[in-house]
């Protein structure tokens, strides 16, 4: 690492000095143009504005060269692990390789400087791109109709919600309760709460499937839903589907799947086929568009003909005469979602990834990403507990367990960062695990070294345990104090 | 294409080490009437040059502003973007990280959201931001849920004069969500009356949305209208211009509990609409009931400065079926383009950014004022948008009009409000010149 690591990295507010700036502007060719104020210093030419409404200062932002500024971002960079740069198996988040013609695509003027309210005689190309977007996933999904306007997976979550919402009040139900597994994603039941529907909790067994009899105890004509994530979180597929989708739509409820799993089964299975009514596609996780430190994700959401026409204005179509255009026309409509359409630059990257693929492409990626996930787990075994019985599908969950050294899964994490292995996904589903996720894009020599440094941490939890539990020490920081951090929190600079 | 690095002899070497003969049987247990057979009925895969070729005919199937004048606004603006945003933003390393839950690995981009948490703050005169929403619905939904919670009331009263799709936005969470009722007051002249205000508010008025300019560009009149909000005992959430922060008093200093904001001025693409970036600031009192993930200030066991997500037990991964939000993915990398823009333009950049619009925009609405055939129906104040009204000619001849000079002279406003359906917006940004502008004036002219 380099030795601005060492130096601990200055704040831009410290960096600050007066009279600096970044950036050069035009001149202000209409200042002498304007009448009754030419001639006038800028101050005097904003007299129009209500006294009460006009600033006394600007805003206190730093005051930074381009240089510097280049500099202090370019220190950051350094400092953040990502795919690009480290092995990223974190469970649940299918942090595959993010193909550079993806990126360049997004990055295309024709994409980026179109306006959301130009006529679509002028947009032409984009709402093409984003119709043949919509009929992939739909074909991928095997379901009839896809929205691309979520913005992300928990917004996906509600918008599918809110659909399965108003097709049971349409029929003159309103149905309260959706079922949740205990082992689903947090956002599940807090999505529940957003659309006012209650989440109840539906037991597993202890081999990672859906307690069926639990299920059957608790579906009435009162269950909205249930939301399933397949293959679940444990990385399991679980087979009773079937009998799940069965037991739903008797009582006249809906599957909704969760798709933060999908890359485990591209052209091998198809959420339509096996009983799904709804789910939710993270275009970030399967689709290979990048994470962005955290967002700009996309939760497309696809449904059956009976639940589409309650999905969200507006949707892109193809007319009979062979032009796209946006339509508004669709009476049952939940109604917009988010302003304008969708993140259409992440949709860009995603046409363009299952277009590189095609139908054998992404086949072949699920198949490998099973097994890679797979391979990791029978090179783990023997070193850390498996407690979910294999065959996996993309990804599984381990636990640490080294006796009275006191070492945990967090230690086993922080000691992976030393390595530049980025760690799993922590404590959740189990606690205690490790949740690893290696996708398809990894090399065999990737999966063997992390393989390797993961038999050797846990070689040292047994013979060197504080090695481990003192672990990151190469890292540009200590473990932090994230308790401090919570009870008194600082989430500003402040002169 | 194929994205994938697994040899033939890699498949084999890896099926003998797990102690299987086929990929084929890791799929065995799946119930075979569920089996997909055949092949997905998607085009044949394409290598990276038949991709690129494909991509640039659809792009060239598109007319981008750079092709047109652009006067359109109403939420998405053509502001310079400086070189150094794409140039630090799009390192590979902020792109393909995630979310930094693990700090000790992603130190840089949790000084950076904190470095943004601040920023937002500094321009928008809050006390706390989060590290960023979706985009400006989204985030003045969350807004609503934040005064719902503090407040324990159920009315939502909103402007008619803010943007026509937070409205329905609002309008498709409000329905969906129990005991919440939206209530929708008229605008005059472009402006919301405090009196109108004063009437909606009653003792179940848990917020007020202004938006801070308008829809239509005009200025509200909102230290008075946080007086009359405050005394109901309810919320003022504002949606400002974040670029109007340089000329105009921050809502901050005008009262507001929260702020939101469509971040896409700052230096993000216009992106026909996403993505974009939704900001959330608001007072301290406000702070636990803050969606979205927050970047703390703390130390690492050495006591050296480092930081980290934190209050994440508002988090529904933690509170699950109790959260109050369930946003989970932000939008990281337009938050990084809007900190990159804020840094780079500083104090004075800002100030100069919205000095131009304002003159700009003036100057451009002094000359079609003048001609016989608009008028500018709204008067007031403005900032950097403005409403035109066609006296003589059919609104949409005069736009179709106009693009075919190369001009993109406004947004139509008949699709949301009938009363203007000879009206529309016209918004300029510093990126445009003297020049241009008289070219719109020139074309409106020989419409």
């Amino acid at each position: 690492m380099e030795s601005s690591v060492e130096q601990g990295l200055a704040l831009l507010f410290e960096e600050s000095s007066a009279g600096n700036c970044a950036v050069s502007l035009p001149p202000n060719d209409v200042s002498d143009a304007r009448e009754g104020t030419r001639g006038l210093k800028p101050a005097a030419r904003y007299e129009g504005i209500p006294a009460g409404l006009l600033a006394g200062e600007p805003p206190p932002l730093p005051e930074i060269g381009e240089q510097d500024l280049v500099r202090h971002y370019t220190r950051l960079s350094h400092r953040t692990f990502s795919v690009d740069a480290n092995f990223y198996p974190l469970g649940s988040c299918t942090m595959k390789y993010n193909p550079k013609i993806n990126e360049a695509a997004a990055s295309m003027p024709e994409f980026l400087n179109l306006h959301p309210y130009q006529p679509a005689d002028q947009v032409q190309g984009i709402l093409e791109l984003l119709y043949q977007t919509r009929v992939f996933l739909q074909e991928i999904s095997g379901l009839a109709e896809v929205t691309l306007q979520p913005a992300a997976g928990a917004h996906g979550e509600m918008t599918g919600l809110m659909v399965i919402s108003a097709y049971h009040r349409d029929r003159g139900e309103d149905r309260i309760n959706v079922l949740v597994p205990d082992s689903a994603h947090g956002t599940n039941p807090a999505s529940c709460t957003v659309c006012s529907r209650v989440a109840q909790t539906v037991a597993s067994k202890p081999n990672g499937r859906v307690d069926l009899d639990d299920l059957r105890k608790k579906v009435d004509r009162n269950t909205a839903a249930l939301m399933l994530t397949n293959p679940n979180t444990v990385g399991v597929f679980d087979e009773q589907i079937g009998d799940i989708a069965d037991i739903l739509h008797k009582q006249g409820a809906m599957l909704y799947m969760d798709g933060a799993n999908l890359n485990a089964m591209l052209g091998i299975m198809r959420p339509g086929d096996f009983g799904v009514d709804c789910m939710h596609i993270n275009t970030h996780k399967t689709f290979s568009t990048p994470h962005g430190c955290g967002g700009p994700g996309s939760g497309p959401v696809a449904v059956t003909n009976q639940l589409s026409p309650f999905l969200p204005i507006p949707q892109v179509i193809k007319k009979s005469d062979g032009t796209y255009d946006w339509d508004e026309n669709r009476p049952k409509t939940i109604g917009k979602v988010r302003s304008f359409y969708g993140q259409i630059g992440v949709l860009v990257r995603c046409y363009a990834y299952i277009r590189s693929l095609g139908p054998d492409g992404l086949r072949n990626a699920s198949e490998k990403a099973v097994l890679s996930a797979n391979y990791l787990a029978a090179r783990l075994k023997g070193h850390y507990k498996l407690p979910f019985a294999g065959p996996y599908a993309h990804e599984f969950i381990m636990i640490p367990e080294f006796g009275d050294s006191g070492v945990t899964e967090l230690d086993i994490a922080k000691r992976l960062i030393d390595h530049n292995f980025h760690p799993p996904t922590m404590s959740w589903p189990v606690h205690h695990c490790l949740m690893i996720e290696p996708t398809e894009t990894e090399s065999l020599r990737t999966l063997d070294s992390f393989a390797d440094c993961l038999i050797k941490i846990a070689r040292e939890a047994k013979e060197t345990p504080d090695l481990v539990k003192n672990a990151p020490h190469h890292a540009p920081v200590k473990r932090l104090d994230e308790v401090a951090a919570a009870r008194k929190p600082n989430l500003r600079w402040q002169a | 294409m194929n994205y994938t690095q697994l040899t033939e002899n890699d498949v084999k070497k890896m099926l003998g080490t797990i102690g299987v003969k086929s990929i084929e049987e890791f799929f065995a247990a799946l119930p075979e009437k569920h089996r997909f057979k055949g092949n997905l009925d998607l085009p044949a895969g394409l290598s990276e040059l038949e991709m690129q070729k494909d991509l640039q005919r659809l792009a060239g199937k598109n007319v981008t502003t750079d092709e047109q004048i652009s006067f359109l606004g109403a939420g998405i603006y053509d502001h310079f973007v400086p070189t150094v945003v794409d140039a630090l933003a799009m390192q590979s390393e902020f792109v393909t990280a995630y979310t930094p839950y693990q700090a000790e690995a992603s130190q840089g981009t949790l000084q950076a959201f904190f470095e943004f948490q601040t920023m937002v703050c500094q321009l928008t005169g809050m006390d706390v931001s989060n590290s960023s929403l979706y985009e400006v619905a989204t985030a003045a939904c969350e807004a609503m849920f934040m005064a719902k919670e503090h407040t324990g009331r159920s009315k939502m009263v909103v402007t008619d004069a803010v943007h026509p799709e937070v409205r329905q936005v609002l309008q498709t969470y409000a329905r969906s969500c129990t005991g919440l009722k939206l209530e929708t007051i008229e605008s005059q002249k472009g402006v919301t009356a405090v009196e109108v205000i004063r009437r909606a508010l009653d003792d179940q008025t848990m917020a007020v949305l202004i938006q801070q300019p308008t829809f239509f560009g005009t200025l509200e009149d909102l230290p008075k209208i946080a007086e009359v909000v405050h005394a109901a005992g309810a919320v003022l959430i504002v949606s400002v211009d974040p670029i109007s922060c340089g000329l105009l008093k921050r809502p901050g200093d005008c009262g507001a509990d929260i702020v939101i904001a469509e971040g896409q001025p700052l230096g993000i693409p216009q992106s026909y609409g996403g993505p974009v970036l939704g900001l959330l600031a608001c007072r301290n009192d406000y702070l636990r009931k803050l969606p979205g993930r927050l970047v703390g200030q703390t130390v690492d066991k050495d006591g050296k400065r480092a930081f980290c997500l934190t209050l994440q037990t508002r988090e529904q991964h933690i509170r699950r079926e109790k959260a109050t939000s369930n946003v989970c993915t932000n939008q990281g990398l337009m938050a990084l383009r809007a900190a990159v823009y804020m840094a780079a333009m500083g104090k004075n950049g800002i100030v100069e950014v919205a000095r131009q619009c304002f003159d700009k925009a003036h100057y451009a609405a002094e000359q079609i004022a003048k001609l016989p055939n608009f008028v500018l129906p709204f008067g007031g104040s403005f900032f950097k948008e403005f409403v035109v009204q066609s006296k003589k000619h059919d609104m949409n001849k005069v736009l179709q009009h106009c693009r075919k000079s190369d001009v993109l002279a406004g947004v139509p406003l008949g699709k949301w409000y009938p009363q203007l359906k000879d009206c529309f917006t016209v918004a300029v940004t510093e990126k445009r010149t003297k020049e241009e502008i008289d070219k719109l004036v020139e074309t409106l002219k020989t419409t």
